[in-house]
């Protein structure tokens, strides 16, 4: 993932997105750079995961532009992973579920078994390796989706709420893979409606409210002096619809 | 790719399970006959004396006379063997069959219910009975399926000059035996071959009302599939077969099947 | 009084080892099973393509395959008869009235219950796992074998339904097979064959073995399935 050529910046110019007529995202411009974590905020609504979605590649823009604009940025959809907020894991064990998202991203099959082993071991995760992925804990299931990612060694890594249904313990521990995955050089870029967890990540914060992105700054100056009304109504904790 | 492994294997064991048991197709014949033939049991009896004589293996595939010559027209059938002589001769005339040689015979009986609303027992005129039916209007269960049997039924209601029809004439489109269980059941009268009839079972309140008439006589032909129309016909088989059945020795077997200590078909090869 | 007889007979039928029943058996057995696999072949990878597949006509060909879900023995007997007969399609194969064609008539018919099961049950399994394995660059190709195997416990219930209509089916086997004895009778053309010559007793005795055969069957299906269930959840 290293001494390759990067993908970054990411650059986002005029995004829209709309269903049957409805505009969710209604014109979205930034640009994303390399070795930072960027966190997107936002009320309930405000198109926080649209935006990620988009920019994975899963739902198509109605208008706009979205450049993967580094040197490796023609050919950046296998550099880019995605966790969801309810990961999906196949029903087959831990291990296994590794080594499908390796088979399908390509990775030669001698390589495989190694390579999952590896990520599991990575994050400490490697006594569940022969459990039914299904019967995990949520947090087990959350981190082993995260491993998932990895494994595919991204340059971005995506992050939807992925503490959202979580206790804090298990939040804690997904916060500390975030870290050590960001720790390696991979690009974070995650959305979260919990302010506290923003603070602890954040090194910059896109604010988006009713689908139009408001504020785009470094962390501390979003939490020390938020330009519009709408971003120090939410940090203050009044929640916006 | 594990799943292409497995989809492969799935393949051959579908193609292995698939395959035929390699059987020399040159001894086998396959009969294209009736269900009265089959039902009674005869087969049971000739073909493994026939088959331990020759080592010619005979499958048997039991239809209406319709549908047997049918299936021999297709040429889907080495030889038919069935009872119904105007379309047997047809058959043969059309080009289909070699010739027809006739076997055995059995006859018709026509059966009822003990209690006989047309009080037709005993009687030896098959015209006689159908007419009494009729104008009682008792109910009658017809095969209406185009065999031999159903033919020979129509035949006796044409020679009454009755067009039978009304909620007492039920056209089943059924084999003898399903025609039975149905007319022990309505109850009603039927006209049933004798060979199905002493093996039937289930016969309930069903008995044997008229029998005798020389119309109710049943001659059984078989016929050599023509191989110059369909080339695929094991004409030698075939013909080995029919050979046997009206040798001394198929006429014997054909005479010693008995049911009951009753014997169901007549040999009457000339 | 039928029915004790019923059961007597079968009782004695299975006891008694007769090999004409147990070729009977055998033969059942074979061509179910054989015409199982095949429509499982056909039908579990076709299910799941139309599943994930958009097209023009995609409804219509939904429709299609649920309604041949229906399809009558007989006209699937029919139309597999005119195919293999001497004069048809076909016939160069001389397959009619053989066990062969006994399985692909069979297959004809069941082929579309897998294929219309295997799309619903696929349908529901798509709508949770789409964006998960898109996300991981699954194509929908890739996709279908993910899908039946994370399927694969509703797929077995899809399985058995093939496997009921199957061994019960009387009207195919029967015209392409043609029931000759000791070749092409299975369980469920020995039934008619007995019905027909009033037996009724051997008839039902032979419908409760038939009976006991797809229970045993069921019941192997269910219980590996419960097993590795538990093992995979």
């Amino acid at each position: 993932m290293h001494g390759t050529l990067s993908i970054l910046p990411l650059e986002v110019a005029d995004l829209r997105y709309a269903v049957r007529g409805k505009e969710l995202l209604r014109g979205l411009g930034f640009k994303l750079l390399d070795g930072s974590r960027t966190v997107i905020m936002g009320p309930n609504g405000a198109g926080k995961s649209l935006t990620l979605r988009l920019c994975h590649g899963l739902l198509r823009p109605t208008g706009g532009r979205i450049d993967w604009s580094g040197p490796a940025g023609g050919n950046a959809t296998k550099r880019h992973a995605m966790v969801f907020q309810r990961p999906v894991l196949l029903r087959r064990t831990a291990r296994a579920n590794l080594i499908h998202a390796l088979s399908v991203s390509d990775v030669p099959r001698a390589e495989q078994a190694e390579r999952a082993v590896a990520a599991l071991a990575h994050f400490g995760l490697s006594a569940l390796a022969e459990r039914p992925a299904r019967t995990l804990s949520g947090g087990e299931q959350q981190r082993l989706a995260i491993a998932r990612a990895w494994a595919l060694r991204p340059q971005v890594l995506f992050l939807d709420e992925p503490t959202s249904p979580l206790d804090p313990a298990a939040t804690r521990a997904i916060e500390q893979m975030i870290q050590s995955i960001h720790d390696e050089g991979v690009k974070i870029v995650m959305t979260t409606h919990d302010l506290g967890q923003a603070r602890r990540i954040a090194d910059e914060v896109l604010f988006l409210h009713h689908g139009r992105l408001l504020e785009q700054a470094p962390a501390d100056q979003f939490f020390s002096q938020p330009q519009t009304e709408e971003a120090r109504a939410f940090v203050k904790g009044e929640l916006l619809w | 790719m594990n799943t292409v492994k497995t989809l492969f294997s799935a393949t051959a064991l579908a193609a292995a399970l698939m395959a035929l048991p390699a059987t020399a197709q040159d001894d086998v014949i396959t009969v294209a006959s009736t269900t009265s033939t089959e039902n009674s049991g005869l087969f049971d009896h000739l073909l493994p004396l026939f088959e331990e004589e020759t080592g010619i293996e005979v499958r048997v595939i039991a239809q209406g006379t319709g549908q047997a010559l049918e299936t021999g027209r297709r040429g889907d059938a080495d030889v038919v063997f069935v009872h119904a002589k105007p379309a047997e001769e047809k058959f043969v005339a059309d080009g289909y069959g070699v010739a027809r040689v006739e076997v055995m015979y059995n006859d018709f009986i026509i059966v009822g219910p003990a209690k006989d609303p047309a009080d037709i027992a005993g009687g030896a005129d098959a015209v006689d009975a159908f007419t009494s039916i009729a104008e009682t209007e008792s109910a009658f269960a017809s095969r209406g399926d185009e065999s031999g049997t159903n033919k020979k039924e129509r035949a006796i209601w044409e020679e009454a000059g009755i067009e039978p029809s009304g909620s007492w004439y039920r056209e089943l489109g059924q084999g003898m035996g399903p025609t039975l269980n149905t007319a022990a059941q309505m109850p009603a009268y039927s006209l049933a071959d004798r060979g199905t009839w002493i093996s039937f079972e289930n016969r309930g309140d069903l008995e044997i009302l008229v029998e005798g008439d020389n119309r109710l006589f049943n001659q059984y032909g078989v016929i050599l599939v023509d191989p110059e129309r369909h080339e695929n016909v094991n004409a030698e088989d075939g013909q080995a077969f029919i050979d046997w059945l009206v040798s001394d020795v198929g006429q014997q077997a054909i005479a010693d099947y008995k049911l009951g200590g009753e014997q169901l078909f007549m040999p009457n090869a000339k | 009084m039928d029915g004790d007889n019923a059961f007597l007979t079968a009782f004695h039928l299975i006891l008694s080892g007769d090999p004409a029943l147990a070729q009977i058996v055998a033969l059942s057995l074979r061509v179910t099973l054989t015409a199982v696999l095949v429509s499982c072949l056909i039908g579990l990878p076709l299910g799941a393509a139309l599943s994930l597949a958009r097209f023009p006509g995609r409804g219509a060909v939904i429709v299609v395959f649920n309604a041949l879900m229906g399809l009558p023995p007989v006209v699937a007997g029919l139309i597999v008869y005119l195919a293999l007969s001497n004069t048809g399609p076909l016939g160069f194969l001389k397959l009619l009235f053989t066990p062969t064609a006994m399985i692909i008539a069979q297959s004809l018919l069941i082929t579309p219950i897998i294929i219309s099961l295997t799309r619903s049950v696929i349908d529901e399994l798509w709508s949770e796992y789409e964006e998960q394995l898109r996300s991981l660059g699954s194509s929908a190709l890739r996709a279908i074998p993910t899908l039946l195997w994370d399927g694969r416990f509703s797929l077995v219930t899809v399985i058995l339904a093939g496997l009921g209509r199957a061994m019960a089916e009387v009207g195919a086997v029967l015209i392409v097979g043609g029931n000759i004895a000791g070749y092409t009778r299975t369980m469920t053309t020995a039934i008619a064959l007995e019905t027909a010559k009033g037996d009724l007793a051997l008839a039902l005795g032979l419908g409760i073995i038939l009976l006991l055969l797809t229970l045993v069957l069921n019941a192997g299906a269910f219980l590996s399935s419960r097993i590795a269930q538990r093992q995979a959840a």
